[in-house]
């Protein structure tokens, strides 16, 4: 089974990282690295990535074969999605348990959705 | 020389060779993670040399040598630190080459499916060792991205290294057990390539086909173990309908309404034949019971010929022997088959209080079924809603989304 463990970020969370000394920053990016080895040394891992700042989107929009880009998303977004990770392991419960060890799960900012397959049941 | 001058001629031979060449290695060596990657070099220069310059007369005793050869030149440059007198491999490729073609396969398997590795390492590793798959087409096989499955490979190979595994049967005791996890895998990879996929399909190893083959040879080596041909036959007897299995939109198409025209008859008598035998001189065991399940949907003409009876009985005794959630669902629709829906909700709404049924989606499924046969279309709707709410299968939440609105000709959601 595969799962994408979606990791948000809001002002508060935000407040508290621009608040870290550089010690605490250099220990919360080596707690990232080292929770990142595991999940690969557990073949787990199938992808991670952090997101660029949401001021750097852009919203795209079709039309009539036209793409229409404008910059995104809407200003009054507090919370967003900051980064990813793209996990396969063999229950919903192991998914859990890996996306709590994430910092950002302190705050309430991690969230495990479930990955669609295209395996069928024999019905 | 021979005539297997195609490519695909050419990868078949090399991957029915690759477990016989590795096990010839494992033999006189026996450090599986230097040997496996020595074959995979091996296999890799044949499979561009042979289709340009013909294959050679003794293709096994060709990969033999440059296998080890190459095995040779990786532990001694992995030595450097623990020097040990060389002298005994420079004659390692003649008296390997000598030893007969003996069948290792099951001491391979044995090995990728060690207990100290997880499912999904076991999976990647056994396609590739006894498989003879590259790990960029089990990557491919698996919807994974190439660099997932070379990760899992080797750290699976570390794990066995470290795990102090040798190459040979287990003793009788723990035999069973390993042999138990060996199925396992091989059911992963069959019901990994029941995968319904259709672009991507056209470059996928086959994995059902592969399951098969691996099973046969686990089969021909074991012929008495009534569990290897209970899953041999389970594997055929569920293959067989794989054509009447998805319509030509690619949607999913239920067991009772599939053209049993499409089904392969001859795969559907060899599994027949094979379970029959089995069941008749073997111990009895889950995927045996799982096989003859199989047969008798498969020996119906039509869906309303099937003995309803006789599989209610069959998951009695799997129920006994090898209890879960899935088996409990099935025996309720059986039950429903032969009692009436009525009973069958009765059942249901009691199993449902087991934790591992609570809210999975297949326990609407089957709610919805059992409601549409007793005629609440209605309540049917909602919970075939419901569960393609629920499911994680797309080929399943289109089937159910189409079973309500089936039910519900007036709206078009």
């Amino acid at each position: 089974m595969k799962y994408l463990i979606l990791i948000y970020s809001n002002p508060q969370s935000r407040e508290i990282w621009n608040s870290f000394s550089r010690d605490q920053r250099a220990a919360g990016l080596r707690d990232y690295a080292a929770l990142h080895e595991s999940m690969v040394a557990s073949g787990e891992l199938i992808v991670s990535e952090a997101l660029a700042d949401p001021s750097l989107a852009k919203r795209v929009t079709s039309h009539e074969g036209q793409a229409l880009v404008t910059d995104g998303p809407y200003a009054e977004v507090k919370e967003y999605l900051a980064g990813f990770f793209l996990l396969e392991c063999p229950s919903m419960e192991r998914a859990v348990e890996q996306a709590a060890r994430i910092p950002e799960a302190a705050f309430g900012l991690v969230e495990v959705r479930p990955i669609m397959a295209l395996d069928g049941w024999d019905i | 020389m021979g005539h297997l001058n195609t490519p695909n001629d050419v990868e078949d031979l090399l991957r029915s060779l690759s477990p016989q060449v590795l096990g010839a290695l494992m033999r006189r060596f026996d450090d599986f993670d230097i040997c496996e990657d020595a074959v995979q070099e091996a296999l890799l220069a044949a499979a561009t040399q042979w289709p340009r310059e013909g294959v050679p007369a003794n293709p096994r005793g060709w990969l033999t040598v440059v296998a080890s050869r190459r095995r040779t030149e990786m532990w001694r440059s992995e030595s450097a630190r623990r020097r040990r007198e060389e002298a005994a491999f420079a004659s390692a490729p003649a008296d390997i080459e000598q030893g007969a073609a003996s069948d290792d396969s099951l001491e391979l398997l044995l090995l990728c499916c060690h207990p100290s590795l997880t499912p999904v390492s076991q999976v990647a590793l056994t396609l590739r060792a006894v498989g003879g798959l590259t790990t960029a087409e089990i990557a491919r096989a698996l919807l994974v991205p190439e660099a997932t499955v070379a990760q899992r490979i080797s750290r699976a190979k570390q794990r066995i290294k470290v795990s102090g595994a040798r190459f040979r049967l287990p003793h009788e005791a723990e035999r069973s057990e390993r042999l138990a996890a060996v199925l396992h895998v091989l059911y992963l990879v069959f019901n990994e390539g029941s995968t319904a996929s259709s672009g991507a399909a056209l470059h996928r190893v086959d994995l059902i086909a592969e399951a098969i083959r691996l099973t046969r040879q686990l089969h021909e080596r074991l012929p008495e173990d009534g569990e290897v041909g209970g899953l041999l036959a389970l594997m055929l007897l569920t293959d067989a309908r794989r054509p009447a299995r998805v319509s030509d939109d690619g949607a999913l198409v239920p067991l009772a309404e599939q053209d049993r025209g499409l089904w392969d008859a001859q795969v559907v008598a060899e599994g027949t034949a094979l379970i029959t035998h089995t069941l008749a001189t073997a111990a009895i065991g889950p995927y045996q019971l799982q096989a003859a399940l199989a047969a008798v949907h498969d020996e119906a003409p039509r869906a309303e010929d099937t003995d309803w009876q006789q599989i209610l009985g069959l998951y009695e005794l799997l129920r006994t022997i090898a209890p879960g959630p899935m088996v409990t669902l099935n025996r309720i629709v059986a039950v429903a088959m032969v009692r009436g829906p009525g009973t069958g909700l009765r059942e249901l709404a009691a199993a449902e209080r087991d934790p591992a049924l609570h809210g999975n989606h297949r326990v609407d499924a089957v709610r919805a079924h059992l409601l549409e046969m007793s005629g609440d279309l209605a309540a049917a709707r909602d919970q075939y809603r419901l569960a393609a709410q629920r499911t994680l299968s797309i080929p399943e939440q289109r089937y159910l989304a189409s079973r309500a609105a089936r039910l519900a000709p007036d709206r078009h959601t």
